[in-house]
């Protein structure tokens, strides 16, 4: 068994589950560094995943799905950004709205565009994979360091905190916080798509509804655990990964499957309580001098 | 009515018009009988006395997470633990049934307590966690769904698992099972219960010294601790209360006639739905039943839709996502707002000019 | 002459929508190089003149020249680019960033895609070092204590080119050390030939460090003086008055037993300030003790202790002979007391609930207006319907919400709640600030009628006119300790007033 766990294999498969979330925990993440909450990465995700495969279909490339898809997922952003912060919608019920409109949307799209119900049956081309490594998770990994450096290295990373933290500070030396918000939110929308592709074009190969599957949330928590960084996203999306591969393993075993499937939302929960805990007793600390 | 709740009810309703047009509209996109399609959905429920029990049936667990939601956002706390709390008092009740088989008239009550206690204390959590530890309840609330959905199908699987039946619970005994209303329907009891928790939500919240405070706190905190009022314990109690509402929703679901074992193995998206309901009643129980009749017509009328045509029931998520995304947008349609107040305080000032 | 001068605000006047005149027909002439304070009390405009300079509010008269143009600023970077920085007493500043990043921030060297750290790091330096800042620029801004902040502050300004510098209460946050530092700083950049205005109100300070002094009050300059040649009196002096001199035909107070004593009571805020000194008094019923003093004196820590909103305190608080220690808000308004708050709309009440809503939160547990669980809903309708009518509130049922009434109507929501429980003990802390004429008029003859009726109170009030005319017993409040204490309050000139406000004089035991 412990060779099991030690095995390339089993690490192989511990990336192939940790992709999806690793891509929409940096999504939470850029749009948490701009100060908001992004609940609606569920339905991006969704929607996501349903345009992988049509556009897929459609083009006959993976790549061109995937381009396509990032689009899309693009624009959901912009949505969400735009009654967010122009018709000051509540952030978490506009999140609310997109994800149920995901729910019957993407039913209903593949409905419009197939014939099929629920599942898509059409020929599609997944993402390649590399000695088991999908081309999906080399890039869900490199898409860590690129968010880090974007975050950490550049003008608008800078930005982005800086608005997400202190938005009079920003606006005091001539930062658009609005535009600022904007491109966060554009940005947390394509690296969601990213992942909802991922999810139906090289996790699984074809569309299901409702194949997120609370991913969009795991995320969102998995984000705020790791500080809304993205090596810190990273290492607790991993921890998804581990439980949900262990899980995968474990099935063969006596344990019970669904205490397993508990864990990794136990954990989180557990380790979210613990790391506020930790931010809080900073702040006082830091509050009383 | 003041000009403000005037313009809130117009925006209501033109929301909806909207969202029901966008349906409209996917609906001409996918289907080859749109029309045929449009008037199942519209009209569907009105067609049968079958159908329109089928719209009260589908009424009864929205009341109950709704009222549920209205009370713990009231209290200003995202709290989206209301899904897990249903999920959670549907399996106590269900184990309860089965494992305790009391007696009929007795087991259906001991069933319903212990489910909307169960229900109280797990949406109590997240709340507990923000307390302690400045947890965001939002998020927690997320992750203990999804704790409530495996610890249930653990209990499903490994504690009342008929061997016979597949993923599905021994059968619930009928001395547990909620009476019918109405012969030839599946109306049940529940209904009664759901409007008397509709009615004691709108009184704890709007009539009662407890429902008072938490208002207060839930839309002023500094106010409220300037009034001397207990936050702490204030928050705690709404969620409590809230939690137990949809956990009796749940327990009542699992005993309706509707079901004749425990067979969720999913969340079943009440806890969302509740939102569009509470989003709807602003936050007042007492509207819950006008909101869920809403949704479960729509919902009704689209599963006739989606059985006679070639159209799925989904498309009435979009509805309910398009209505919750212009219902709570502030800026929408604010500069009709701006006329309508406009006018009015040029009519008030005429008045007194006259006067 | 006009060529001295590197900016002149001429004749300036702001009028803001609610019709309050801020700004009326003001001056302002900077000379280069020089440190110009400007001088007024809280409310006298001088906020409002700085923001027509910063680009924040647009004057509806007046010229702006600078650097002998005339020009028009449009926006804070419109200020900031015409070389005008400003340092809010707020500080600006992201916390979790170093300060070099703050420093740069919107104008960040790149190279390439990335932000040249090395090269930020190095012109925060170099502008620290050339204006002499001690300063570890790789510190995050979180970490480093108020006073570095400030210097971070001015940094940020200088980094981006001030030649003006608007320093708004810079001292307000600061030790008396790190307001040294500060001095010094601000002397080098006076040396290197900026121009800094410094808002502030304390005398000492503005002798020490300013070349030049313009003293607003209500919304009007008094002038403009040399600090050499201006005594600290005759600066006090210009700065404290009233315009008109209200007069309520008042009776002699009756005095009652004694309701509430403090004594020896120490309050430190929550960053370890002190903030009320070894203070105590006794208050009677039938009296009331105005408390004047320059914001931030200690006002809002007293009465959040003895309203029991804050419970760490040295000392002790007698309310009716019981100690409040251990007692908690609710505890203490059963004492029969009602609390007017300073900031109506974040503490006062809950704008999106109704009037009715809004007026029972002190009482609602009484047995006239509910059971054990249940409100009494018919009564407390009528009630409300009864307050709304004695308090004049204007709206058109009590069913609208508070927070579409006007600032006056509101505040007469409030004091009709405070006041309906018939309260032994008024504390009133700004009960008129920044609401019409009228309401003010009728919140002060309720508290003379309250006061005649044998209830004890404390009116904390910026608005001097307001004190004059209300106290039976006049404090001035002035480091956390009541400085003076006048009980023939009609003796009192301004003059001596602004003198203890300031803090030139205090009296040595102040017995109350």
């Amino acid at each position: 068994m412990l060779r099991l766990f030690l095995s390339p294999d089993f690490l192989i498969a511990i990336l192939r589950s940790t992709t999806p979330i690793l891509f929409a925990t940096l999504a939470a993440g850029v749009a948490a560094k701009a100060g908001i909450c992004n609940m609606a990465l569920e339905g991006i995700m969704l929607f996501s995943a349903l345009f992988g495969v049509i556009f897929s279909n459609l083009t006959g490339s993976w790549l061109a799905a995937l381009l396509l898809t990032c689009v899309c997922g693009g624009i959901i952003g912009l949505v969400l950004a735009f009654f967010v912060l122009n018709l000051k919608t509540d952030e978490i019920l506009a999140a609310i709205a997109i994800n149920l409109t995901a729910t019957g949307g993407t039913v209903l799209l593949l409905l419009a565009f197939s014939g099929d119900r629920g599942s898509s049956t059409f020929p599609t081309v997944s993402a390649p994979a590399f000695g088991g490594v999908n081309i999906m998770t080399v890039l869900s990994l490199i898409m860590v360091a690129v968010m880090h450096l974007f975050l950490y290295k550049t003008p608008l990373g800078l930005q982005i905190r800086s608005v997400g933290e202190n938005k009079n500070a920003a606006e005091s030396v001539g930062i658009k916080s609005i535009r600022i918000q904007y491109i966060a939110l554009i940005l947390s929308g394509v690296l969601c798509a990213c992942g909802g592709y991922f999810l139906s074009g090289g996790y699984m190969n074809s569309f299901t509804k409702n194949m997120q599957s609370g991913r969009g949330f795991i995320a969102l928590a998995a984000s705020e655990m790791g500080a809304n960084t993205p090596v810190g996203g990273f290492l607790v999306a991993m921890l998804f990964g581990v439980a949900q591969a262990v899980g995968n393993q474990l099935q063969l075993t006596s344990i019970p499957v669904e205490l397993i499937q508990m864990i990794p939302y136990a954990t989180t929960l557990i380790g979210l309580a613990v790391f506020s805990y930790i931010v809080r007793k900073r702040k006082e600390k830091l509050a009383n001098g | 009515m003041s000009a403000e709740k005037k313009f809130e009810v117009f925006r209501l309703f033109f929301s909806i018009v909207i969202a029901l047009l966008v349906s409209f509209a996917l609906i001409f996109m996918v289907s080859k009988q749109p029309i045929a399609a449009i008037v199942a959905l519209i009209t569907g429920p009105f067609k049968s006395g079958r159908n329109l029990a089928n719209v009260v049936e589908a009424m009864i667990p929205l009341i109950f997470t709704g009222t549920g939601v209205c009370i713990m956002f009231s209290a200003n706390q995202i709290n989206l633990a209301s899904e897990g709390a249903f999920h959670l008092g549907g399996l106590v009740a269900a184990t309860l049934a089965i494992k305790l088989a009391l007696p009929a008239g007795i087991s259906p009550a001991v069933c319903l307590i212990f489910a909307a206690a169960a229900g109280g204390l797990f949406t109590a959590l997240p709340a507990i966690l923000k307390i302690k530890t400045g947890a965001s309840e939002m998020v927690a609330s997320l992750m203990i769904n999804y704790i409530s959905l495996w610890l249930c199908t653990f209990v499903l699987m490994h504690v009342i698992l008929d061997p016979a039946a597949g993923a599905a619970s021994f059968p619930l005994p009928k001395t547990s099972k909620l009476v019918t209303l109405f012969r030839g329907t599946r109306i049940h009891f529940g209904l009664i219960i759901a409007l008397a928790v509709a009615v004691l939500g709108y009184v704890f919240l709007y009539k009662s010294k407890i429902g008072y405070e938490l208002r207060i706190a839930g839309s002023n905190k500094q106010f409220a601790e300037y009034s001397g009022i207990d936050i702490v314990k204030v928050i705690l109690l709404s969620q409590l209360v809230g939690g137990a509402v949809a956990g009796l929703g749940g327990g009542v679901e699992i005993l309706s006639p509707i079901y004749s074992r425990f067979t969720w193995t999913s969340l079943l998206g009440y806890g969302w739905d509740a939102i569009v309901i509470c989003t709807l009643a602003k936050q007042n129980p007492l509207k819950t039943p006008l909101a869920a009749l809403f949704l479960a017509y729509l919902r009704t009328g689209a599963s006739i839709m989606a059985r006679t045509t070639d159209v799925t029931l989904e498309v009435v998520q979009i509805t309910q996502g398009v209505i919750i995304l212009l219902a709570v947008a502030e800026q929408f349609l604010s500069k009709t707002k701006h006329r309508i107040i406009a006018r009015e305080a040029k009519a008030a000032l005429r008045k007194e000019e006259v006067a | 002459m006009s060529e001295q001068y590197v900016l002149q605000m001429q004749h300036i006047m702001k009028i803001y929508g609610n019709g309050v005149v801020a700004n009326e027909d003001v001056s302002l002439n900077l000379k280069k190089g020089e440190i110009h304070s400007l001088l007024g009390e809280n409310g006298a405009g001088k906020s409002t003149l700085m923001k027509v300079l910063f680009g924040i509010e647009a004057p509806d008269s007046g010229k702006i020249i600078l650097n002998g143009e005339e020009t028009t600023i449009k926006s804070p970077m419109d200020a900031i680019s015409k070389g005008i920085g400003m340092v809010h007493q707020h500080f600006m500043l992201v916390p979790s960033l170093t300060v070099a990043e703050n420093i740069i921030l919107g104008t960040e060297p790149t190279n390439g895609l990335f932000i040249d750290m090395k090269k930020a790091v190095e012109e925060a330096r170099r502008i620290a070092e050339q204006y002499n800042f001690d300063i570890d620029v790789t510190a995050k801004v979180e970490e480093i204590p108020v006073g570095v902040k400030q210097k971070v502050e001015i940094l940020k300004a200088l980094y981006r080119g001030a030649d003006i510098l608007i320093l708004d209460e810079p001292t307000a946050v600061l030790t008396p050390q790190e307001t040294d530092e500060l001095f010094v700083q601000l002397e080098k950049l006076r040396a290197d030939g900026h121009t800094m205005i410094f808002i502030s109100h304390k005398l000492d300070e503005i002798k020490r460090i300013c070349n030049s002094a313009t003293i607003m009050r209500n919304g009007r300059s008094m002038g403009t003086y040399d600090v050499s040649e201006i005594s600290t009196d005759d600066m006090s002096k210009l700065m404290v008055g009233r315009e008109v001199v209200l007069t309520f035909d008042k009776k002699p107070p009756v005095l009652k037993d004694v309701m509430m004593r403090v004594k020896n009571l120490t309050v430190h805020n929550s960053q370890g300030v002190l903030k009320v000194d070894n203070l105590s008094f006794e208050l009677r019923g039938g009296e009331i003790l105005g408390i004047a003093g320059v914001e931030g004196n200690g006002q809002s820590e007293l009465i959040n202790t003895i309203t029991a909103l804050n419970k760490s305190y040295g000392g002790e608080v007698f309310i009716k002979d019981a100690d409040i220690r251990k007692d908690n808000v609710k505890a203490v308004r059963e004492l029969k007391m009602g609390h007017i708050p300073e900031d109506r709309m974040t503490s006062g009440c809950a704008g999106n609930l109704s009037i009715r809503e809004n007026m029972f939160t002190n009482q609602y547990d009484a047995p006239e207006y509910s059971g054990k669980f249940l409100l009494k809903t018919k009564a407390l309708a009528q009630r409300a319907a009864e307050l709304v009518k004695e308090y004049l509130v204007k709206c058109k049922n009590p069913e609208q919400n508070v927070g579409m009434l006007s600032g006056g109507n509101i505040q007469k929501v409030i004091v009709a709640r405070e006041f309906s429980t018939n309260p032994d003990i008024i504390i009133a802390n700004q009960p008129t600030r920044g609401i019409d004429v009228g309401a003010a008029e009728f919140i002060r003859r309720r508290l003379l009628e309250y006061r005649d009726a044998g209830c004890a109170v404390i009116l904390v009030s910026a608005d001097l006119n307001e004190i004059f005319s209300l106290s039976d017993r006049l404090a001035v409040m002035y480091k956390g300790k009541f400085a003076g204490l006048f009980t023939d309050v009609a003796s009192v000139t301004e003059e001596q007033l602004g003198q203890y406000m300031l803090g030139l004089r205090h009296d040595e035991e102040v017995a109350v």
